[in-house]
């Protein structure tokens, strides 16, 4: 499998609630394997899954946010959070979880893998993409 | 062109496995290919054959069973969302130590890389959920 696409994986709901978010990140670990240029988006509801602190006890649902810090290890490294969602949520940067990546290319020096974009850049990043995973 | 289908609402339910019946046969029919559908999350529901729907309403699982072997459409259950909703093929009964297994004709369960294969093979990947 020599060819490599731009695959986007959108999440667009809230962590809990539904399956979605859980069986998203799911074929992210799956997709990971394969070699290709893989970016997240999060916008809408979505920003929640990358919420820090997250106690899930009181649901009785497995938290899986802890598995979004081990994407560096996949070599899963650009998520990309839309600054519009969260600003309508109250949420910044600060409340999100510090997911990282050591940059093989320079030094294995870790650096931050959540990127903050607009509304109009999170447009501009899906029409440059080959394959689409809504969420 | 080839399309890659994914289906990601159960029958009935929702229309998306109705709208992505109708647009694979509509491509099919136009000359285009559908080499597989992919269904996922509640779209696993798709492929039980204990399905049944009052005769006067369509058979959405027997629509697809139709039309795959009609054109030779690989029909992929995800395992792993299969598994939490209770769909089995033989195999996977006997492994798991269940009791009985509920695949339909034409479909087989397999795991997501069939998902992340179909995007990479095909020219177009359309996903028809909520």
């Amino acid at each position: 499998m020599s060819e490599v696409k731009k695959f986007l994986y959108v999440n667009r709901k809230a962590p809990y609630g539904t399956i979605y978010a859980l069986e998203a990140l799911e074929v992210v670990l799956i997709g990971a394997a394969f070699d290709q240029d893989v970016s997240l988006a999060f916008l809408d509801d979505g920003v929640f899954q990358l919420a820090k602190g997250q106690n899930t006890k009181g649901v009785g649902i497995k938290n899986f946010s802890p598995t979004f810090r081990a994407l560096g290890d996949y070599e899963v490294t650009k998520l990309y959070v839309e600054k519009e969602s969260l600003d309508e949520r109250g949420l910044t940067l600060d409340d999100l979880l510090a997911v990282t990546y050591e940059d093989e290319d320079d030094d294995y020096e870790e650096k931050p893998s959540i990127r903050l974009v607009s509304r109009a850049e999170m447009a501009d990043l899906m029409s440059t993409q080959d394959v689409i995973l809504s969420f | 062109m080839k399309f890659g289908i994914v289906v990601s609402e159960g029958p009935y339910t929702h229309q998306a496995s109705d709208t992505a019946y109708n647009f694979a046969k509509a491509a099919l029919e136009g000359g285009h290919e559908v080499p597989r559908v992919f269904f996922y999350h509640d779209g696993v529901n798709v492929g039980t054959r204990l399905s049944i729907p009052p005769q006067d309403e369509r058979n959405i699982q027997q629509n697809w069973t139709a039309l795959a072997a009609e054109h030779n459409v690989d029909l992929v259950i995800c395992i792993a969302a299969a598994q939490r909703r209770g769909l089995l093929d033989e195999n996977e009964a006997s492994r798991q130590g269940k009791d009985a297994n509920n695949i339909a004709e034409g479909f087989r369960i397999s795991g997501l890389g069939q998902l992340i294969e179909m995007g990479i093979q095909t020219d177009r990947l359309m996903t028809f959920g909520d």
